[in-house]
C-alpha cells in the first residue's frame, strides 16, 4: 500500500501576467521505504511538487486541485496541528542549499533539538544529548564538539549532514530531499548519497528524491518520474525508463547526459528548441514544438496517459496502450 | 611552437587586515604548467576552490597573477604594460559560466556583438551588420535576434550569444569557464555542440573549465585535473579516463554517478574534504585525503612528471 499518493495535484500561480500552471494533474504514489525520483529541467514543477506535498506553496501560488493521501489521510483537510505533527515529524525535508535552510545564528545542535523537543517530546536535556548521538550517526567528526558549531563554521557537505540529521532526527516514514546534492561537488556528493541510503535502510524510510542529475537517479531511485512544464510525462521503474524510454521527451533527456566512459561514439543529440515560458506554453502537448515525432494529432489537446505494463503510464499520442 | 604555454604560474589573493594581525594569502593558483595549441582542446577540472577558474582567469590577465609566465605565441602576457597588452587582448576571449550575469541587460544584442570589433576596429559601419548577422548564423539564431536585448532570451540562447560575442574579434585562444553548466540538461548538447564546431572551423586554442568529467570527455583532447591550486595529472583524454594514475583523479572518476541503474562504479572513498588554500602547504596538497598516503607524501611536495608518454603525474607513489 502506497505511503504517499498524490492524485491530479494542480498548483497554480496567480500573477498578474496571467495564471502559471506550475503543476497541472500530476498524479504518483511512494510506497513504503521506496526510493522514487522526480526528474526534470528548472521549471518543470518538480520543486513545486514537493512544496505542495508539504503545504508549503509560496504567495501567490495554490493548490488549485487534488488530494495528497499520507498514510490514507488528506493533508489538504487535515487539522493545522496535524500537519504540525507530520511536516518535520513523519515527513522530513532536505533542501538544496544547506546554507539556506540553517538559521545563521543558532548552532546546529540547537536546531536539531529544537525539532526533538517539538517532535519527539524530549526534554531540552535529553534533545541536546540525542543531538550528539543524531550527528555523529550522519558523518560529522567530533560531533560532541560539533554540535556547537554555527552553520558557516561547516563545509558544504558537513551542513547539508547537519540538514539530513536535522530532517531524519524524527525517524520520518517519508524523506523528501529536493536536489539534496547538487550545490556539493561530485566526491561529496558520493558520500551524502552513501548517507541517504544508509539512513533509508536504518529506518525504513521511503524517499521522494527530486533531481535533475539522471546519474544520482539511477544510483538512487527505484522508480522514476518525469515531468515537463508541470505536467507528468512518464512514471515507471528506473530500469525500465533508461533501457526503454517510451516518451519522446525522455528519450531526449536520456540523450542529452553524457556517460563517462562512453567516449565520442556515444552522440550527445539534446533536444532542440529551448524549455517554453510556463506563460506562454504551447498547446496540446507542451512539447510538440520541440519533438520529433508530432503531427497534427499532437497540437490541441494534451495526451491523458496511456497505460504500460509494470506500473507504467506515459502521456505521449505516439506511445500505444498495451 | 605552442599557442600558449603557460609556466610556474601563481595567483595568491591576500586576505586578512593590513595593519592589524596577520595578512596571509589565499593560493588560489600555485604553480601551473600547462600548454595549448592551436585547433587543441584542454580540459580543465577539479572541484570547487580547486583555482580552475583563477587559472583560467589569470591566463587572460582578468587576475593578476602572482608570479610564473604565460606565453601567447611566445609572448609573455604578463610582462606586458596596459597598453601594449591591448592588441593581444583580442587574440584572447572567454566565455563565463553565466549568460544571465555576462551580458549587459541594457544593449541590444546587435551592439553586444559588435563591441568587441569596434573596439579593434574589425568592422566599420558598412559591413558591421553583416558580421553581425553571420555571427548571429554562427551560433545557430536568425537575424531578427539583433534588434532583442538578453532579457527576452533563453538561457542557452544568451550562451550562444556570448559565444559569437568572444569570436567577433577572432581570437587564437579562448577560455570557457563552465559553458553550459548553468543550462537546461536538454539545452547543454546544442550550446557544446556550437561552441566546438566554431573551434574547429576556426582552429582556436580553447582552454574548457569544468566541474562534469563526463562533459569534458566530450570536448577535451587532452584533460588537466586540478586540486589545490596546483595540477595533479595532464594526459590525453583517453588516457585519463580509462587509465588515470594519480589518486585523486581515480577518486573523482570513481565518485561521478552512472546513468545506468544496472551499473556501480567502484567507489574509492575520500577522508575529509578539500583543505583551506590559505594553509602554508606541505607535502603533496592531496596527501589529507589520499588513501595511499605515506610519510613521503606529507614531507615532499611532488612534482609533475611525465611517468608514461603523454601522461604527466605529481604522486610520489607512481
Amino acid at each position: 500500500m502506497a505511503l504517499l499518493r498524490v492524485e491530479e495535484l494542480a498548483t497554480y500561480f496567480f500573477l498578474d501576467e496571467g495564471e502559471l500552471r506550475a503543476v497541472d494533474d500530476v498524479t504518483f504514489e511512494v510506497n513504503e521505504g521506496e526510493t522514487v525520483a522526480l526528474v526534470g529541467e528548472s521549471g518543470c514543477g518538480k520543486t513545486i511538487v514537493a512544496m505542495s506535498i508539504l503545504d508549503l506553496v509560496p504567495w501567490p501560488g495554490q493548490i488549485v486541485r487534488g488530494k495528497i493521501l499520507f498514510r490514507h489521510e488528506d493533508l489538504r483537510r487535515v487539522t493545522r496541528e496535524k500537519l504540525r505533527q507530520s511536516r518535520g515529524g513523519e515527513i522530513g525535508m532536505v533542501f538544496q542549499e544547506p546554507g539556506a535552510a540553517l538559521n545563521p545564528v543558532y548552532p546546529i545542535g540547537r536546531q536539531m533539538s529544537e525539532v526533538l523537543q517539538l517532535h519527539r517530546g524530549m526534554s531540552r536535556h535529553e534533545a541536546d544529548r540525542e543531538a550528539v548521538r543524531v550527528l555523529g550517526g550522519v558523518g560529522i567528526p567530533e560531533p560532541e564538539k560539533r554540535v556547537n558549531a554555527y552553520p558557516f563554521e561547516l563545509s558544504g557537505g558537513m551542513r547539508q549532514r547537519a540538514v539530513i540529521a536535522i530532517a531524519t532526527c524524527t525517524r520520518p516514514r517519508l524523506l523528501i530531499a529536493d536536489e539534496p546534492t547538487t550545490a556539493l561537488d561530485v566526491t561529496v556528493q558520493a558520500e551524502i548519497l552513501d548517507l541517504m541510503r544508509h539512513l533509508q535502510a536504518q529506518y525504513n524510510m521511503a524517499t521522494l528524491l527530486i533531481t535533475h542529475d539522471l546519474g544520482v537517479v539511477a544510483e538512487m531511485a527505484q522508480r522514476m518520474l518525469v515531468m515537463y512544464t508541470g505536467k507528468l510525462f512518464e512514471l515507471g521503474r528506473t530500469q525500465d525508463l533508461f533501457d526503454d524510454p517510451k516518451h519522446p521527451y525522455t528519450q531526449g533527456l536520456l540523450h542529452s547526459v553524457p556517460r563517462l566512459g562512453a567516449g565520442r561514439d556515444d552522440p550527445l543529440t539534446g533536444i532542440p528548441g529551448a524549455v517554453p515560458d510556463l506563460l506562454q506554453l504551447p498547446g496540446g502537448c507542451t512539447f510538440h514544438p520541440r519533438c520529433k515525432l508530432s503531427d497534427e494529432e499532437c497540437v490541441d489537446e494534451f495526451p491523458s496517459m496511456r497505460t504500460l505494463p509494470y506500473g507504467r503510464v506515459c502521456a505521449c499520442y505516439k506511445v500505444k496502450d498495451r | 611552437m605552442s599557442l600558449l604555454q603557460v609556466s610556474g604560474l601563481k595567483t595568491h589573493f591576500p586576505f586578512g587586515s593590513r595593519w592589524f594581525g596577520e595578512r596571509s594569502w589565499v593560493r588560489a593558483v600555485d604553480g601551473v604548467d600547462l600548454g595549448l595549441d592551436r585547433g587543441e582542446v584542454l580540459g580543465l577540472v577539479g572541484e570547487s576552490g580547486s583555482g580552475k577558474t583563477t587559472l583560467g582567469r589569470s591566463v587572460l590577465r582578468l587576475v593578476e597573477p602572482t608570479d610564473g609566465s604565460v606565453m601567447l605565441d611566445g609572448v609573455d602576457v604578463l610582462k606586458l604594460g596596459r597598453r601594449r597588452l591591448r592588441p593581444l587582448r583580442q587574440r584572447m576571449q572567454i566565455v563565463f559560466q553565466d549568460p544571465y550575469a555576462s551580458l549587459s541587460p541594457r544593449l541590444q544584442i546587435r551592439r553586444i556583438i559588435a563591441e568587441p570589433m569596434r573596439l579593434y576596429r574589425l568592422a566599420n559601419k558598412h559591413d558591421e551588420s553583416a558580421k553581425v548577422e553571420e555571427l548571429l548564423e554562427s551560433v545557430g539564431l536568425e537575424p531578427y535576434f539583433m534588434q532583442r536585448y538578453p532579457h527576452e532570451m533563453s538561457g542557452g540562447q544568451r550562451q550562444r550569444i556570448a559565444i559569437a560575442r568572444a569570436l567577433s574579434c577572432e581570437p587564437d585562444l579562448l577560455v570557457a569557464d563552465e559553458p553550459v553548466s548553468a543550462l537546461d540538461v536538454s539545452v547543454q548538447a546544442q550550446v557544446l555542440g556550437i561552441l566546438l564546431r566554431l573551434q574547429r572551423e576556426r582552429g582556436i586554442g580553447l582552454l574548457f573549465i569544468s566541474h562534469d568529467l563526463s562533459v569534458v570527455e566530450r570536448v577535451a583532447d587532452r584533460v588537466a585535473v586540478m586540486y589545490l591550486g596546483r595540477i595533479m595529472e595532464e594526459a590525453p583524454v583517453g588516457d585519463l579516463i580509462h587509465g588515470a594514475l594519480h589518486p585523486y583523479t581515480q577518486a573523482l572518476l570513481s565518485a561521478v554517478p552512472d546513468p545506468d541503474p544496472e551499473y556501480r562504479r567502484e567507489r574509492i572513498r575520500l577522508r575529509g574534504e578539500l583543505p583551506s588554500p590559505s594553509e602554508p602547504l606541505r607535502g603533496c596538497p592531496f596527501a589529507s585525503r589520499c588513501p595511499e598516503a605515506q610519510q613521503v607524501c606529507l614531507d615532499l611536495t611532488p612534482k609533475l612528471e611525465e611517468k608514461k608518454p603523454g601522461q604527466a603525474v605529481a604522486c610520489h607513489l607512481r
